[in-house]
């Protein structure tokens, strides 16, 4: 089943269409993963979804509710984790939660029993009596995430969850989001900028760009689909031109030298290289040099949104906004 | 830092700006007269300072009364405030996002807003006593009551007023902009620091408009109450019924821009 239905989602701010006709489904219980450059619609899209904003034209339906007529039931089923820091500062951090509860309408008594849950969940439990003030960059997100789980949402919604994080914290979180989604099954969108972080946590991508999906599909798909695995070799013997022979071996799809250098792509790139020197060595050829390169989700990435830099009209609140958020996390 | 400027102003206004210092006679031409003349004079003097400000015999009392609608005007110019910040760190897309009324968000604001103004203008009332607001000995809990209750009505008004404002406003330079377009006018062109009568009558006719001008004059009607002159009660009802009426107005409006023009930005 699906629970995020988008038909034709639109948003034009004045002359500028910031989301383009999206139409995409997310299915109960996934972690999509939604990429894209900075000012490519993102965020708008998230927007809209969260029902922070009205689309133009077009339809979404989250959880089975309209996010324009049935907003306040959408805001019920959802949980959102901003990227902005926005728990208080000034209280703890079990009032922080509870203020969320009340937000929620969570019942006091259950409240309670959830809150800890959550917060024994991201580790925060031993310092829920401190004041915020105190948390390190990485525990204010942590708890900003308990606070999305509080209510038990069908969908997290996460805003670039690691923007900022430390190594060791930005693995933490995945966990975290590994969990949610595995002993809870709990559907997840998230945005990011780094790809090995929607590589290693996604189910399923979309990258946007200019408004419009320009990708969808697992990662694998989508490496697989800018041209798979690529074996590099260099043979002993530099007299002859093998790249025909190699060009028939099992799993090859295609085989070129260059100098000395054959570059040859194949279908399931671990599988395949053993195969290939197999084979080699059986045409008594020997082998100096040999390296696997499997596509990276950047590569994919370029692919789809292209090298150039954006010179996207500049937003100095949204600047100011992202050195803000980085240098709170820091802190 | 919001209690220091109103206790200035009272300071300032109240005791360097004394009006009725400058319809005085000399000390030397009072001796001068046989003293049932002076009394004579003294009469006609509080008669015509009481005629101009409403009622109240010497300056401070009547600006002091004014400062408390001032220092209500204050806060509540900062209600607003509050949200363009809560919209720059992002809380406030916390609360669009959690299933609560639009509403109730400004409800909210203006309700600490009024808590924070009430507070405030309790402790000036306080510093003004100290500093020689005169009030009879026939005050009681029911003018007491009568002041705040007059205080809350504006409060209300004046922070919805504000919050309306600020929420389509992005970034706080404007709020600034548009906060202290109005602060000026809404202030001067009361009856809080100045009697109504000695202004022009253009002037007269904004004043007459000005909420700050109502809730002052409430203050004032209770604080003569306490000099044993009877309640007026024609005078304290218009007060309240005009206050009452700014207040449902600006907090309706409020709720309804809420609901339809709270976003994110």
């Amino acid at each position: 089943m699906s629970i995020i239905e988008t038909k034709g989602l639109t948003k034009v701010f004045g002359k500028l269409i910031a989301v383009d006709h999206v139409s995409f489904n997310v299915e109960e219980g996934e972690i999509f993963g939604f990429l894209g450059p900075n000012g490519a619609g993102k965020t708008t899209t998230i927007n809209m979804l969260t029902t922070l904003l009205k689309p133009t034209e077009g339809t979404a339906k989250v959880a089975g509710m309209d996010i324009v007529k049935d907003a306040n039931k959408v805001r019920s089923l959802i949980g959102l984790v901003p990227q902005d820091l926005t728990v208080d500062e000034d209280l703890t951090g079990m009032e922080n939660m509870l203020l969320q509860a009340t937000l929620y309408n969570v019942p006091k008594e259950v409240a309670k029993k959830r809150i800890e849950e959550v917060l024994s969940l991201v580790e925060l439990k031993d310092v829920a009596n401190r004041k915020v003030e105190t948390y390190s960059g990485g525990m204010r997100k942590r708890l900003e995430l308990a606070e999305g789980l509080l209510h038990y949402p069908k969908v997290l919604f996460l805003d670039e969850p690691t923007l900022g994080l430390d190594v060791q914290t930005r693995a933490v979180i995945w966990d975290y989001i590994k969990k949610l989604k595995e002993e809870h099954g709990i559907t997840i969108f998230m945005t990011t900028h780094y790809m090995e972080e929607a590589d290693a946590l996604c189910d399923r991508i979309a990258i946007i760009d200019y408004g419009k999906i320009r990708a969808l599909g697992k990662p694998k798909e989508l490496k697989d689909s800018i041209g798979g695995d690529v074996i590099e070799l260099v043979l002993s013997d530099y007299s002859k031109d093998f790249s025909e022979d190699i060009a028939k071996m099992p799993y090859v799809i295609d085989a070129k030298r260059k100098s000395e250098t054959y570059r040859i792509k194949v279908s399931k790139g671990e599988e395949a290289l053993p195969k290939i020197i197999e084979n080699i060595l059986k045409m008594n050829l020997k082998v100096s040099k040999v390296s696997l390169i499997k596509p990276t989700l950047d590569q994919v990435y370029l692919e789809y949104t292209g090298r150039s830099l954006r010179e996207i009209e500049g937003n100095r609140e949204e600047v100011m906004r992202m050195m803000r958020n980085i240098r709170r996390v820091r802190q | 830092m919001m209690i220091i400027q109103p206790v200035i102003w009272l300071g300032l206004f109240g005791k360097a700006f004394n009006l009725t210092g400058l319809v005085s006679i000399p000390p030397q031409l009072l001796n001068q007269l046989p003293p049932y003349i002076t009394i004579q004079i003294a009469e006609i003097f509080n008669q015509m300072i009481s005629s101009i400000f409403s009622g109240i015999t010497d300056y401070f009392t009547y600006m002091a009364a004014g400062m408390l609608s001032v220092v209500i005007l204050f806060t509540s110019m900062f209600s607003g405030m509050s949200v363009v910040w809560d919209r720059r760190f992002g809380f406030l897309n916390k609360l669009l996002v959690a299933p609560i009324a639009r509403g109730s968000i400004v409800i909210a604001k203006v309700t600490s807003s009024v808590i924070r103004g009430l507070f405030q203008a309790a402790l000036v009332f306080a510093i003004a006593f100290a500093f020689g607001l005169k009030i009879g000995d026939a005050f009681n809990v029911l003018d007491l009551i009568g002041i705040f209750t007059g205080l809350f009505l504006l409060s209300l008004g004046l922070s919805s007023l504000f919050i309306a404002l600020t929420i389509r406003i992005r970034s706080w330079e404007a709020h600034m902009a548009v906060v202290n377009l109005l602060n000026l006018p809404l202030m001067f062109a009361s009856s809080a620091l100045f009697p109504i009568n000695i202004m022009p009558d253009w002037l007269q006719a904004i004043v007459k408009v000005n909420p700050i001008s109502y809730s002052s004059d409430l203050i004032r009607a209770f604080i003569l109450h306490s000099h044993s002159v009877g309640l007026d009660i024609s005078r304290i009802t218009l007060n309240f019924e005009v206050l009452i009426a700014f207040a449902t107005i600006f907090s309706l409006i409020g709720i309804v821009l809420a609901e339809r023009g709270l976003r994110k930005g």
